[in-house]
């Protein structure tokens, strides 16, 4: 038999009807997840059609992208101050109710970000197939499923059908060897693939994250790389399950139990690609000359070395164009910018090893005056670990801004926005044009240099304050 | 959905490359529980001003954009997040079909969904129809080509499926629920009805 890749595998495993010159395949979807913004107009079909969700317990709803992160709004009798967000969620409250789907509501003490809690909950495992309404759900990768992001056409062929018409994607391998250095995170290293790659170079392609410095990372680690395949253009990238994926996945409320497990790991086990698989493309990245990573235009692949100074490049009118918004010069250094407003969280940064991280540096420090550092866990699981843990009274004491669970200031559609013209260091995955609010500039890092950045108020090397 | 066989229309031009779905259209306009009426917000940012005047500065706003019907970008087209809202925008707004030298992968499916057309071509055609906004150009679904009203005809990539939907008015979902015994059958061989 062929050598075959993990992409290869979990794809034939889920081909209900094989593709044709005529015809994609029909591909079956293990696990829906759905959320307030991309569902309600798929729901609205099924309804026009009359038509049920066809699998209910394939499919797990939660509200994580318009809801509010005040403690008052969630938990409080102060109404959700978005008129439209809250008719959002409650749309998906009766959507949910009248189609039978399991929600998380916004009191639930399971709900957070679709990407960070399906996989806490050992939902999210090896060898599935995982679609959501989100481009980030390429997060799920981790595990060595294959997870991609869909439009709301697509969440009604999956509630209507569990399956997708799709035409198989190509392979490609990113081969991460060495090891990263101390300050040197995940997200470093997926912002380097990235300015390696370019924000298109992965277009058509399914990643598969390979070789001994991928091995090395936490599960969190692994699923803020997959988190940003989609930023080099890919809809989806893959991990192939071990060890670290059985221990994170062990004893989860809903992870194969008693002899299932064996069974579940045993299976898990063949899905790496074989030794001589063969792949559409390639790329080699040495972990150990990954340095801290900054973005410094308005796209994730406008990256540089947080140590290097802002390129110059003479009638480079996307150059011109990104700077001129991010109120930048050629040649200037990234290292002491001024600083408005820090962000750490969202689906990329917003796991308990992320918070941790800058727990470590804000331990016993302060955020600088003026600087205003929110802090919002991916999920209320991650919540109460983090409290647990002594990092949220960390963060209070430094002076920061500690909420309820959501993408929060990800994206500006959840009354947590950046202000015209502030610069924002954020943890999350876009810097694009008026992401995080109307003319809001990003900087996109890791939650060390987040952290390192707020206490200084400026962009600041992490490893200063290790 | 309707049959689409052909699009006769003038383009409109913006250059920029990497347009990403959050200047199609801005999250804050995604609290909205239909798809109706997003025209209005399309490229929102770079349409108005602050003060909700129009910008008369941006592509659009310029008199000869006026009545277009397919759009012409900067290489990759579409990125970002996969908000389906993108293309509702696009088609609310009067476009048919979008032309760029890359365009992205959740994007261009979400597009064929809805009838508008992503149509991807070489540099020298993109840098001719960059160039040139407000050209009549005509695409041929059924034959996959695009001809400049220089007479070069030039073809485009059309995923078999896609076009043979485009062309007949056929929605993919009907195709999908005539595979369900196909499904049901891999259901009970594969999962026998529980979660693996």
């Amino acid at each position: 038999m062929t050598a075959r890749t993990l992409f290869d595998k979990v794809w034939a495993a889920h081909e209900v009807v094989a593709e044709t010159p005529d015809t994609p395949a029909v591909l079956y979807i293990d696990l829906h997840l759905i959320h307030e913004v991309t569902s309600p107009q798929a729901f609205s079909m099924l309804k026009t059609l009359n038509l049920p969700v066809r699998r209910p317990d394939r499919t797990l709803a939660t509200m994580d992208h318009s809801t509010p992160t005040s403690t008052e709004q969630v938990f409080g009798n102060v109404p959700i101050k978005v008129d439209a967000a809250a008719k959002q969620v409650r749309q998906l409250e009766q959507n949910a109710a009248e189609f039978g789907v399991e929600l998380f509501g916004m009191r639930d003490s399971r709900r957070g970000i679709v990407h960070v809690i399906s996989p806490e909950l050992g939902a999210t495992q090896p060898g599935m197939t995982i679609v959501c309404g989100d481009s980030h759900t390429s997060t799920h990768g981790a595990f060595g499923a294959l997870a991609f992001g869909i439009g709301t056409t697509e969440v009604g062929h999956v509630f209507a059908t569990q399956s997708l018409l799709q035409r198989k994607p190509k392979t490609f391998a990113v081969n991460v060897e060495g090891r990263l250095r101390t300050g040197v995170t995940a997200k470093d290293l997926i912002l380097a693939v990235i300015g390696k790659i370019g924000v298109s170079g992965g277009t058509g392609h399914v990643f598969e994250y390979r070789g001994s410095a991928i091995r090395a990372l936490s599960m969190d680690e692994r699923m803020t790389v997959c988190n940003m395949s989609i930023e080099a253009g890919a809809r989806a990238g893959m991990i192939a399950p071990d060890e670290v994926t059985f221990a994170y996945l062990k004893g989860r409320p809903r992870a194969p139990a008693a002899a299932d497990w064996d069974a579940a790991v045993a299976r898990w086990r063949n899905l790496a690609s074989d030794p001589d698989a063969a792949f559409d493309a390639a790329v080699d990245i040495d972990a150990s000359t990954v340095e801290p990573m900054i973005t410094y235009g308005t796209n994730p692949g406008m990256v540089l070395a947080i140590g290097s100074s802002i390129p110059i490049r003479a009638g480079d009118e996307v150059l011109d164009k990104a700077l001129r918004y991010m109120g930048f010069h050629g040649g200037e250094a990234m290292l002491g910018k001024p600083v408005d407003v820090v962000f750490i969280g969202s689906c990329t940064n917003g796991r308990l090893a992320d918070l941790q991280a800058a727990a470590h540096i804000l331990q016993g420090r302060k955020v600088a005056p003026g600087v205003r550092l929110l802090i919002v866990p991916g999920s209320q699981e991650v919540k109460r670990e983090a409290e647990a843990a002594g990092y949220a009274d960390i963060f209070k004491a430094a002076g920061a801004d500690w909420r309820e669970s959501g993408c929060s200031m990800c994206l500006g559609m959840n009354g947590d926005t950046v202000g015209a013209g502030q610069y924002s260091i954020s943890t999350s995955n876009r810097n694009f044009e008026g992401r995080q609010g109307v003319g809001a500039r990003t900087l996109l890092v890791s939650p060390f240099t987040a952290a390192a950045s707020a206490v200084r108020g400026r962009i600041t090397d992490p490893r200063e304050l290790l | 959905m309707q049959p689409m066989v052909r699009v006769h229309s003038k383009t409109a031009v913006i250059p920029s490359s990497n347009i990403d779905t959050d200047q199609i259209i801005p999250a804050r306009f995604l609290t909205t529980t239909t798809k109706e009426g997003l025209g209005k917000q399309l490229f929102a940012d770079w349409r108005y001003r602050a003060d909700g005047s129009p910008n008369p500065d941006f592509a659009l706003n310029r008199p000869e954009a006026r009545g277009a019907g397919v759009l012409v970008a900067g290489r990759n087209f579409g990125c970002g997040s996969s908000r389906e809202h993108a293309p509702w925008a696009l088609l609310d707004y009067g476009f048919r079909a979008v032309i760029s030298t890359e365009i992205a992968d959740i994007f261009r499916g979400n597009s064929l969904k809805n009838g508008l057309l992503p149509i991807v071509v070489d540099d020298a055609t993109a840098t001719w129809l960059l160039g040139n906004p407000g050209a009549e150009v005509d695409i041929d679904i059924e034959a996959t080509l695009l001809t400049l009203p220089t007479g070069v005809s030039v073809p485009f990539p059309l995923e078999a499926f896609a076009r043979h939907c485009l062309l007949n008015g056929i929605d993919e979902l009907g195709f999908l629920r005539g595979k369900l015994a196909e499904i049901e059958r891999y259901e009970g061989a594969r999962y026998a009805g529980a979660l693996p």
